[in-house]
């Protein structure tokens, strides 16, 4: 049995990044030409990681399954990119940094991941400005800065509400460089469907081009899996239609543990679900809770009436709304964090105070921020702040300026016009704090493969704030990892070439072909989305923001059952060798139908309340979550063993020595 | 809603393709056009006939996969959106709909709807980037102060999310917006200045290479563009690139 070690370096904490990189083993720049790097995945993490390889002088194969590297999903992100600059002079500092991550995860990640997170959060900021990423500036020219859910401070850089498209092209412009200089070979549309292990390290992996359908072997002295979450697992969520488990899948069936699950996040602020059709889910950007005010109405009829259309939100006076994220966490008001909030708006709808047809939204209003900006403007400039049409069109403008894209994607989807009337929202799911379990140095329990950004597990703890996904993506790819790998591949400098025809190989192909066989020689009579909307329904229902006992042991039978359907009757058009959409989903869903029983299994094992894993059992008396650090303050990490009811616990148990353990309260 | 669908059917690169017809019913307004082609699909699959192969990932305008020709317009008759963004409620009860890839020489198609546009990655491998690396000691972010109104103007040029509609819409095929667009973001930002020269001379040449056509001013790429990329960026860009070539 693999021991479960997270080779924390010894010292104190602000030094051990430091005397690690003073003390871990380095490969020369002549051997670093002798070895090969694989990088699954093109994301932030991915794609930053790629491209520093190979400025290292490693030689790098990518792989993506989009079309191009610059479409991975990283570029949805909107909001922004913390980093304890403290150009705002507001108190911020790497220890504020690292604590406010800590504590907005609950208190359930690894102390020494997080503080070198914070600790290396400044050279992303100047790694990326030296790139050339538009960040946006002040009038004096300067980097500008923003607030976030669950911190006091104001350390997010951004650009507009396209902050991840901005540093997703900024890494992919530096791997394109690479990849010019032919250091890089870059594989787009492909899949990576196994992982190859000789002698118990990652040397290779199996992948099948989507254009032609070939199944390829490609070989390497590491394996990086940079293939981000599984928040498709719920079917609708903020993912993008291709994002998958299946790298992260594969490697955990060959012996990478999978830490935490059942941590996901839900996003409090997403435009809600229209109807059965709904193919995903669009997020608007937390950077808008820094503006808009979140309400229901007070008085049941009220809501009741505005859900039939009968009444306009724009018609109800400020006495009958309740602002109930300012009612009952006052200290951050509607900056609280995510978990939190997504709960607050659950228990307002559950009520019976959603404001949509289906019951299932809230409010989102910027009349207050609009009036505000456009008297503040009217005072610069020296015009008249009573009037009142004036102050509106310049509070208009101040938030175009900020939030313009973000208002303009609403009004397309939602055919309304938020300048005018309150936005309306609902949590959907967004992000997936569980993953790979890696050790410090971001390797897993297989030598030789590496998880890095969402992928693995290590910086969020139970609960992600916001603008730390983009941070920890970089961190682990920029500046984490291209160190870390050095230690593992100075074994490897006279290992030579791997070679491709070893049975390892061999076998593996001819996994991934029969699988392939079987789906296209199963002719079922559902499709693959039938089953991956049962599985979302599934998951949703009775592992989504709150959880007991009863429905997550229901859904672990729900989802056998349904995996048991699903190898029985999906149907699979078309050839296993051509452009088959169809195929690659079903290899896709059938890793989320394995994954999801772990999920449920895992938030079943963990019977407190913390970050986004609610257990209605594990309450307090209002409501609040209530952790139980006694019996809990350990990452799960599941060793698979031949099926996810087979899956064997170990527990990394996490140490506080900087952090005082306390109850969360944002009141 | 009822419609009737055109669509371009091909199934691989050699093959020939054409036009088929293909009716649906009770398509919902608050579709957006790609969930209208998932019904579709659905519907084609129960009947035994092959998916319509079609790019698309994000769904939400921002990863540029999505890439239809609809009524003769790339991304179809909405304005500054991509195909996921566009909603049925464009459309009319009883319509005809119109769907190809897009078309042009640089861009072969891969199946149906689907084209390779990898002609775009090749452009930015000749220069789209700063050579910085990542060593970690750059400078201090604020060291340089860079006037709002420029970084502004590099930040619109960058938002280039790389659909290729410019090309598609060009009766030339020409790639010019979106080369002047990533010319145009370092151009505008100190940190771009360095390799100002080699990059717009580099880029073009890759363009050029790739067999995009040229530039006659017609500005149909900027009205489709759904970014509203700034036809100002490839006149910046020919500036750019005659100061290059003197120096050169």
């Amino acid at each position: 049995m693999t021991k479960l070690n997270a080779h924390i370096p010894q010292g104190p904490i602000a030094d051990k990044w430091t005397n690690h990189k003073n003390n871990i083993r380095l490969v020369s720049p002549a051997n670093k030409r002798l070895i090969d790097v694989i990088v699954v995945g093109t994301g932030l993490a991915g794609g930053s990681a790629a491209a520093t390889l190979a400025e290292l002088g490693y030689n790098v194969k990518a792989f993506c399954f989009q079309d191009s590297p610059r479409r991975a999903h990283s570029i949805a992100a909107q909001g922004g990119i913390n980093a304890a600059k403290n150009y705002q002079g507001d108190g911020d500092s790497i220890h504020r940094l690292f604590y406010d991550t800590v504590k907005g995860g609950d208190y359930r990640s690894r102390e020494a991941n997080v503080y070198r997170l914070a600790e290396v959060s400044t050279n992303i900021i100047d790694q990326c400005v030296a790139q050339g990423v538009p960040f946006a500036r002040d009038y004096g020219g300067l980097l500008d800065n923003r607030s976030f859910g669950g911190v006091l401070v104001s350390r997010t850089f951004y650009a507009k509400g396209q902050t991840g498209q901005q540093l997703l092209l900024g890494a992919y412009s530096a791997m394109n460089r690479q990849i010019g200089r032919g250091k890089i070979k870059m594989y787009s549309r492909h899949e990576m469907l196994d992982l190859v292990k000789v002698d118990g390290k990652a040397r290779g992996i199996i992948t099948r081009n989507l254009v032609t359908g070939e199944i390829e072997r490609h070989a390497a002295h590491a394996v990086v899996i940079a293939s981000g979450g599984y928040g498709n697992l719920f079917y609708l969520s903020t993912n993008a239609m291709g994002s998958n488990v299946t790298a992260a899948w594969k490697i955990h069936k060959q012996g990478a543990y999978f830490a935490n699950p059942c941590f996901t996040q839900i996003h409090p602020t997403c435009i809600p679900v229209s109807g059965d059709h709904q193919s995903k889910l669009t997020l608007m950007s937390e950077s808008l809770r820094n503006d808009g005010r979140i309400w229901v109405p007070k008085k049941k009829e009220d809501a009741e009436a505005i859900r039939e259309g009968r009444l306009k939100p724009t018609d109800l006076v400020e006495e009958d709304r309740d602002y109930y994220l300012e009612r009952r966490y006052p200290a951050f008001g509607n900056l609280v964090p995510r978990d939190v909030a997504s709960r607050a708006a659950k228990e307002r709808c559950d009520e019976g105070f959603g404001v949509n047809k289906t019951g299932e939204a809230v409010f989102l209003d910027f009349a207050a921020a609009i009036e505000r900006y456009g008297k503040e403007k009217a005072h610069v400039k020296g015009l008249d702040e009573n009037d009142s049409s004036l102050v509106q069109k310049l509070g208009k403008q101040v938030i175009k300026a900020k939030y313009g894209n973000l208002f303009q994607m609403y009004e397309k989807i939602v055919d309304q016009n938020p300048y005018e009337t309150p936005m309306m929202i609902y949590p959907a799911v967004h992000y997936t704090m569980g993953g790979i379990w890696v050790d410090y140095n971001l390797m897993t329990t297989v030598p030789g493969c590496f998880a890095i950004g969402e992928a693995n597990f290590s910086d969020h703890g139970a609960n992600r704030l916001g603008a730390s996904a983009l941070m920890q993506g970089l961190a682990d790819g920029y500046f984490v990892l291209p160190y870390t790998i050095g230690d593992y591949l100075s074994d490897d400098i006279r290992t030579g070439a791997i070679p491709t025809d070893s049975p390892e190989f061999d076998e593996a192909e001819s996994n991934v072909r029969a699988q392939i066989n079987r789906f296209i020689k199963n002719k079922g009579t559902k499709t693959v989305d039938y089953f991956h909307r049962k599985l979302g329904k599934i998951i949703w229902n009775k592992c989504g923001m709150s959880r007991n006992k009863k429905g997550l042991q229901e859904a672990i039978a729900e989802i056998k059952a349904l995996r048991e359907e699903f190898y029985k009757d999906v149907f699979v058009p078309g050839t296993a060798n051509s452009f088959n959409e169809p195929l690659a989903k079903a290899l896709r869903v059938a890793d989320f139908l394995e994954l999801g029983e772990l999920f449920a299994k895992d938030a079943l094992e963990r019977t407190e309340s913390c970050g986004g894993h609610f257990r209605e059992e594990s309450q307090t008396l209002e409501g609040e979550a209530l952790r139980d650090d006694k019996n809990f303050t350990f990452v799960s990490a599941w060793e698979y063993k031949g099926g996810p009811s087979k899956s064997k616990l170990h527990k990394e148990v996490l140490k506080y020595e900087n952090i005082e353990l306390k109850t969360r309260s944002y009141k | 809603m009822k419609l009737k669908l055109k669509i371009w059917r091909q199934e691989n690169a050699t093959a020939k393709g054409s036009m088929q017809t293909y009716s649906l019913d009770s398509v919902s307004p608050d579709m957006s056009f790609l969930e209208m082609m998932d019904v579709l699909n659905e519907q084609l699959m129960e009947q035994g006939i092959d998916p319509v192969a079609f790019d698309h990932d994000c769904r939400e305008g921002i990863c540029g996969s999505c890439s239809m020709f609809i009524n003769g317009e790339a991304h179809g008759p909405d304005r500054l959106v991509t195909t996921c963004q566009l909603h049925m409620r464009k459309f009319k009860d009883g319509d005809t709909i119109y769907i190809e890839p897009f078309r042009a020489k640089p861009f072969p198609v891969i199946k149906d709807l689907v084209v390779d546009r990898t002609a775009f990655d090749r452009i930015q491998h000749a220069g789209g980037f700063v050579s910085v690396n990542t060593s970690g000691n750059t400078q201090d972010a604020n060291a340089i102060p860079i006037e709002k109104a420029d970084a502004d103007k590099a930040f619109d040029a960058a938002t280039c999310i790389g659909c290729g509609a410019c090309v598609a819409t060009c009766k030339n095929a020409s790639a010019m917006l979106f080369v002047s667009a990533k010319v145009s973001q370092y151009a505008l930002l100190p940190q771009g200045q360095v390799e100002a020269t080699d990059r717009v001379i580099n880029m073009v040449k890759q363009m050029d290479e790739e067999g995009f056509g040229n530039c006659t001013n017609t500005g149909a790429c900027e009205v489709e563009c759904p970014k509203g990329i700034s036809l100002e960026n490839i006149a910046r860009m020919n500036k750019e690139y005659l100061l290059a070539s003197y120096k050169a």
